[in-house]
């Protein structure tokens, strides 16, 4: 097993006929995910690389039978594409674009969860269940199928923490991207949830970064509910406050969201944290040793 | 982005939230014939810059000289904006090294019955806008929060709808308002939520707003953060922006489409990734390093903005080494590559250089390494490579 996505997940692509839209989408399909079709307005009849374009979400649906939709178009749009899957029914919304507007989000969080869609981003790298199902902008070849469920908050973080874990040969079950944005359509909390359902998942690695309360939240119910071993890691342990470090969500403001106060509430939930990057494949191995 | 008080004032004056009469004047002279238009009696002389704390700030070399000055004659008004413009702020929020006053604020006065505080930000935990308001006005709310967070009274709104009568009155019945200041407090209140989310603000900050002897509401100051995402569709907020008040390096790091943070450390890291890239400063500081800046070149960084990113870390005179951590998702090690081939052609390396590429094309990216002649210091991992610049910046 795995969570949200596996073999039988099939994707679209709305913005396909981007650029970052048909790299991304060629990239899915050369590691294994059904990539069935991709949306553009006014583009429809076309095709990709042999991926039929559509000009609805709707379309695509009833024409490829699609349960998962992969998000690369601008973001002045980007809100109207995540409302357009959620209303043609789609199961899986994954919205790699950066630079959302939050006022645009706070519409979209609320229509999403009234719904049952599940929606990864906006500004994430995407999910995967290796070796089945790629839906985003990683690197395939770092993954390999195996009993660590990584969830994060940031990308090429995430994959750094992939290839320790590939390297000490634990392998992922399925990786997620939340994204770095303040509103971003799932939680770590939502997450756990899936994990601990989750029979191939044996371990959770969670990567957090500074701004917010999310870690924090995470910890407290992982220390009520989680009954398999967790690893985390925070990062911007060294960042000033007030200064946004990059991410729209990592700010230190009014003295609350410092890696310090994460840190704490992890370790208080039994949790063990990475001290540095190049820790978060053996803070994973520690946690199974601790059981 | 931020903006000036005397700017918020003017867009919080167009939306019909009260505030009170005001000149801008860059010179002592400008500030003495903003004071005798607006009336000639009692005048506020504010520094403007993009900090907080002005009220209990002091000119750098000049510790009697506060932030904002209140006026009774030309001649106080004179003398507050000569001590003023042109020097140094230092106050809670502008860091040790303060900020150059370019100009003042010239205010007029009002009675003032009561201070209160009220700021709406997003609440991250429940995805909504809060308005929060509080009985303790002018002074820091974080203070507040700290010792007294029941004085601290809080109401979430749906953007689409904006705030609802009965949250002005569940707010007025807590901050004690009646009368015709409760009358007011209809207009103010659900005015102000709804500037917040008609300029896509990130921050809107009244501290204090007043409430005047005969019962009106004014924002005292106006303090308004926008979401730099949707400054697209605000394109008349951008003449606001001040550059003066921002770092040179990471305006022109902007400007490329780079996100970078100016810090005191020597080691200058480009990295691609916001989480990558702080934890690249972590790391550099666990191994007894200090890094010098932040900078994520993002995910779809071509040759020429990677090139850029080099330049700008180089010309920091702190700098006296540079760690590249890239791991290739949407960026290709490729592109990296062959940006430092460029970069060093075009602007040199006269300072030690460790790179760590892997992820997207980094075999081809490392082989283009290996054949450029570039002078590399090779690691073989992150905590290698920042071991081996540590020591050798030491």
């Amino acid at each position: 097993m795995s969570i949200l996505v596996d073999g039988n997940t099939k994707v679209i692509c709305q913005g396909i006929t981007g650029n970052a839209g048909t790299f991304h989408s060629l990239g899915c399909r050369e590691y294994g995910t059904q990539m069935v079709g991709g949306v553009t307005p006014g583009k429809g009849g076309q095709n990709v690389e042999g991926i039929p374009v559509f000009d609805t979400v709707e379309e695509a649906v009833q024409g490829t039978g699609a349960n998962a939709s992969m998000i690369f178009v601008p973001p002045p749009f980007t809100a109207d594409a995540i409302l357009e899957a959620i209303d043609a029914g789609i199961e899986v919304i994954c919205a790699i674009t950066e630079g959302v507007p939050v006022v645009d989000m706070v519409r979209v969080y609320e229509k999403v969860r009234a719904s049952d869609s599940v929606l990864i981003g906006p500004n994430c790298p995407g999910i995967i269940t290796p070796g089945s199902c790629k839906i985003g902008i990683m690197p395939g070849y770092i993954h390999q199928p195996g009993k660590v469920g990584v969830m994060s908050r940031s990308g090429t973080l995430t994959y750094e923490a992939v290839w320790q874990t590939t390297n000490l040969g634990l392998g992922q079950s399925t990786c997620v991207g939340l994204g770095g944005d303040p509103i971003v359509g799932t939680s770590f909390i939502d997450l756990l949830k899936r994990y601990q359902d989750d029979d191939q998942t044996e371990a959770i690695l969670m990567i957090g970064e500074i701004g917010g309360s999310a870690e924090e939240e995470a910890a407290a119910f992982a220390k009520a509910n989680v009954t398999k071993p967790v690893a985390a890691f925070i990062a911007g342990r060294t960042a000033p406050p007030g200064k946004r470090m990059g991410h729209a969500g990592a700010i230190i403001s009014g003295g609350k969201g410092t890696a310090e106060e994460k840190v704490a509430a992890l370790e208080d939930a039994g949790i063990v944290v990475a001290p540095t990057p190049a820790d978060m494949g053996k803070a994973v191995t520690q946690a199974i040793a601790n059981g | 982005m931020k903006i000036h008080e005397f700017q918020a004032k003017e867009l919080f004056r167009n939306a019909g939230v009260p505030v009170l009469e005001g000149i801008v004047a860059k010179t002592p002279e400008e500030a003495v014939a903003a004071y005798e238009k607006l009336g000639g009696k009692v005048a506020v002389v504010k520094s403007q810059i993009h900090a907080g704390g002005r009220g209990k700030g002091t000119v750098a070399d000049n510790p009697d000289q506060r932030g904002v000055v209140v006026c009774q004659s030309a001649e106080e008004v004179q003398q507050a904006a000569a001590g003023l413009i042109g020097k140094t702020l230092v106050t809670i929020q502008t860091g040790p090294e303060g900020k150059t006053v370019n100009q003042v604020f010239v205010e007029a006065g009002c009675d003032i019955d009561r201070e209160l505080y009220m700021g709406i930000v997003l609440d991250r935990a429940v995805a909504k806008p809060v308005l929060m308001v509080s009985t303790e006005g002018g002074v820091e709310i974080e203070t507040v929060a700290e010792e007294t967070p029941e004085l601290i009274f809080k109401e979430h709104f749906d953007p689409a709808v904006g705030l609802e009568g009965y949250q002005v009155r569940k707010l007025c019945k807590k901050l004690g308002i009646t009368g015709s200041a409760a009358k007011a407090a209809f207009k103010f209140m659900p005015a102000v939520c709804r500037f917040f989310v008609d300029y896509d603000c990130s921050l809107a900050e009244i501290n204090p707003l007043v409430i005047t002897g005969d019962g009106q509401m004014i924002a005292l100051d106006a303090k308004v953060t926008f979401d730099s995402n949707a400054l697209y569709r605000h394109k008349d907020l951008l003449e606001l922006r001040d550059l003066s008040e921002e770092e040179p390096s990471e305006v022109r790091a902007s400007e490329s489409g780079l996100s970078y943070v100016k810090l005191e450390g020597n080691i200058g890291c480009l990295v691609n990734g916001a989480g990558l890239a702080m934890s690249t400063m972590d790391i550099i500081k666990y191994h007894g390093g200090q890094p010098a800046n932040f900078l994520d070149v993002g995910g779809g960084a071509n040759t020429e903005q990677v090139t850029e990113a080099f330049r700008i870390l180089l010309s920091d005179p702190n700098c006296k080494g540079v760690l590249v951590n890239i791991f290739g998702g949407i960026a290709r090690c490729t592109t990296i590559a062959s940006a430092l081939s460029e970069a060093s052609k075009g602007v040199g390396f006269n300072v030690p250089l460790v790179v760590g590429v892997e992820g997207t094309e980094v075999e081809e990216g490392r082989k283009m390494l290996a054949e450029s002649d570039v002078d590399i210091i090779s690691a073989s991992d992150i905590t290698d490579a920042a071991k081996k610049l540590v020591a050798a910046v030491a």
